[in-house]
């Protein structure tokens, strides 16, 4: 028991650089599987929470230039959706991390000052911000087909009282389309998740070895060529965290809903297949 | 492979591209395009099958086949879907290899030595005497099974939920004809349930596509390998010099799979159009209101 307390020490937050340097070498017990695999899973969360903030405004952002009638606006946000959701995932990342080690080593001259690009090309900025595109795009066809389907009352009332642009918008548009849109999108965050497992198996280096939660299991799987520890652990790690987003997301749901009586409904664990 | 690109040092401009994109490595990354459409053509049907299977179990009456079907279709919410791409191969492997070793090896040698995980030479799969292209087979195959499993279990939550869709009324009238529980099945529920099952299908399709370039995890030389292969910088050592080149090709990969997803929605827009028209649901009822 202390030896696994010991163990946790030196590697539960190993995936952020600190504790021991070294990854264990032989062994393997099932103690440091827990404690490496649970530190990978600090990065998931934060690939998974910052892309889900930030995406959150550019896809309201998006599905509001989706829905508007000037083709100015309308038509890159098309291609933008397009784009993102018509592609992998996973070739995005290549391309995003082939684009950005072109940027010159040295850093930018923008007036003077020299901007460090550096940065850019390392998982943490790169991958997160290919995240935030990819799911920006998803969570704005999913905002788009909430404003569409706006109750028609709800409109002509905002209208009836005399409300138009901003405050229209800020009171009636768009929390009827969050409410409206909340299951669909609780299951999007879900996926975005989900899909942080990939930074590592795409092009974007593990520095110093400091990778997400499946980077450890294949890790632990390639060394004691035993898969049947390493990637339940990984699963069942998963499956926390999305029963940790879905009551998260439900109590959101309760909040958006508050005025319905017997329409908070609890989003169920029953996390949809498809993005 | 063209005579006029026997020298290429010779070569300027569009005739070096053109020779450049002509060579014997290109060819095979064109062929791996085939790999990929091939992967989808035999998944496809193989996912459909085992979503099949999975529904059917699921409702099956006799318990321990529902709680396979149950177990098998839920298995896959709530988990990433790479985990299973990584996990499948090698417990497959394992397994085959361990059910070869009990049937041909000495039984007193273990076959997990620590860390290792070792049968003989006669129980290796495939055997290390067979040559290259078995190998490179087996990897594929593999690959196609772990996809068929996952996408099997996806499947078969969207025809389980199709198949639960089927009006009530329809099963109630066949079994009030005195048919059977297979006649049933046959005759009025699977007929009737792909209507359900269209947009569920469709979407996984996508996803289908879309997982596809994970083939490269799983070490097969898909289109991300030639890419990787093909675009890294070359030194004047070799016949076409040239920088680094990834970038564009990851981008026509990218240009790959946008046609490839762009031109599926096309048809299934076609197919939905098809199914809906002159049925009693709200798209059926707006196609009749446009044409009149």
């Amino acid at each position: 028991m202390s030896q696994c307390l010991q163990t946790l020490q030196d590697y539960g937050l190993r995936s952020l650089g600190i504790g021991e340097r070294l990854l264990p070498r032989t062994g393997f017990s099932l103690c440091e599987h827990f404690a490496l695999i649970g530190s990978g899973l600090i990065w998931n969360i934060y690939f998974g929470a910052l892309a889900l903030f930030f995406g959150f405004f550019l896809a309201n952002g998006l599905a509001l230039a989706k829905i508007s009638e000037n083709p100015i606006l309308r038509k890159p946000a098309e291609w933008f959706i397009f784009l993102f959701r018509g592609s992998p995932l996973f070739i995005q990342f290549f391309v995003a991390y082939e684009a950005l080690v072109q940027l010159p080593r040295a850093g930018i001259d923008i007036f003077g000052l020299t901007v460090e690009t550096g940065w850019i090309t390392r998982a943490w900025a790169g991958a997160l911000f290919v995240l935030t595109l990819n799911t920006a795009a998803y969570s704005a066809e999913i905002f788009y087909g909430a404003l569409r389907n706006l109750p028609k009352g709800e409109l002509e009332a905002a209208d009836a009282y005399g409300m138009t642009g901003w405050t229209r918008y800020r009171r009636v548009v768009w929390p009827n389309a969050m409410r409206l849109a909340w299951p669909a999108y609780t299951n999007e965050a879900i996926f975005l998740f989900h899909a942080t497992t990939l930074v590592f198996f795409s092009s974007f280096p593990a520095f110093r070895q400091q990778g997400d939660a499946l980077y450890y299991a294949s890790f632990f799987a390639d060394k004691t060529f035993n898969p049947f520890i390493a990637y339940p652990i990984v699963a069942g790690y998963f499956i926390l965290l999305t029963l940790c987003l879905i009551s998260l997301f439900g109590v959101i749901n309760r909040r958006l809903n508050r005025h319905l009586p017997g329409a908070v409904r609890r989003i169920r664990y029953r996390p949809n297949l498809l993005r | 492979m063209f005579a006029s690109c026997a020298d290429p040092k010779t070569l300027e401009g569009l005739a070096w591209l053109f020779c450049y994109l002509g060579s014997g490595k290109h060819v095979l990354f064109y062929l791996s395009f085939g790999t990929v459409l091939l992967l989808l053509a035999i998944t496809a049907p193989a996912a459909l099958l085992f979503g099949f299977g999975g529904a059917m179990a699921s409702r099956s009456r006799i318990a321990p086949v529902r709680w396979f079907g149950k177990t098998y279709t839920s298995m896959v919410r709530g988990v990433p879907d790479i985990i299973f791409f990584l996990f499948v191969p090698i417990a497959l492997d394992q397994g085959l290899e361990w059910l070869r070793a009990q049937a041909f090896c000495d039984p007193s040698v273990p076959i997990r030595q620590g860390n290792e995980f070792v049968v003989c030479a006669a129980a290796k799969l495939p055997l290390s005497t067979s040559p290259e292209w078995v190998h490179e087979i087996y990897g594929v195959a593999l690959a196609v099974i772990a996809f068929a499993i996952v996408f099997g279990a996806f499947a078969a939550n969207v025809l389980y939920g199709a198949m639960n869709a089927v009006p009530r009324a329809q099963i109630e009238t066949a079994e009030a004809y005195g048919m059977s529980q297979r006649q049933v099945n046959r005759r009025i529920l699977i007929p009737q349930m792909w209507t359900y099952a269209l947009p569920g299908l469709a979407n996984l399709w996508m996803i289908l596509i879309k997982a596809t370039p994970l083939l490269f995890v799983l070490g097969v030389e898909d289109i991300v390998y030639w890419a990787r292969e093909l675009g890294s910088a070359k030194t004047s050592a070799y016949s076409y010099p040239h920088p680094d080149w990834r970038l564009y090709y990851f981008l026509g990969i990218l240009v790959f799979y946008l046609l490839m997803t762009w031109g599926s929605e096309r048809i299934f827009d076609r197919i939905r159009a098809r199914l809906s028209a002159g049925q009693a649901t709200m798209a059926g009822e707006a196609m009749r209101k446009a044409a009149t």
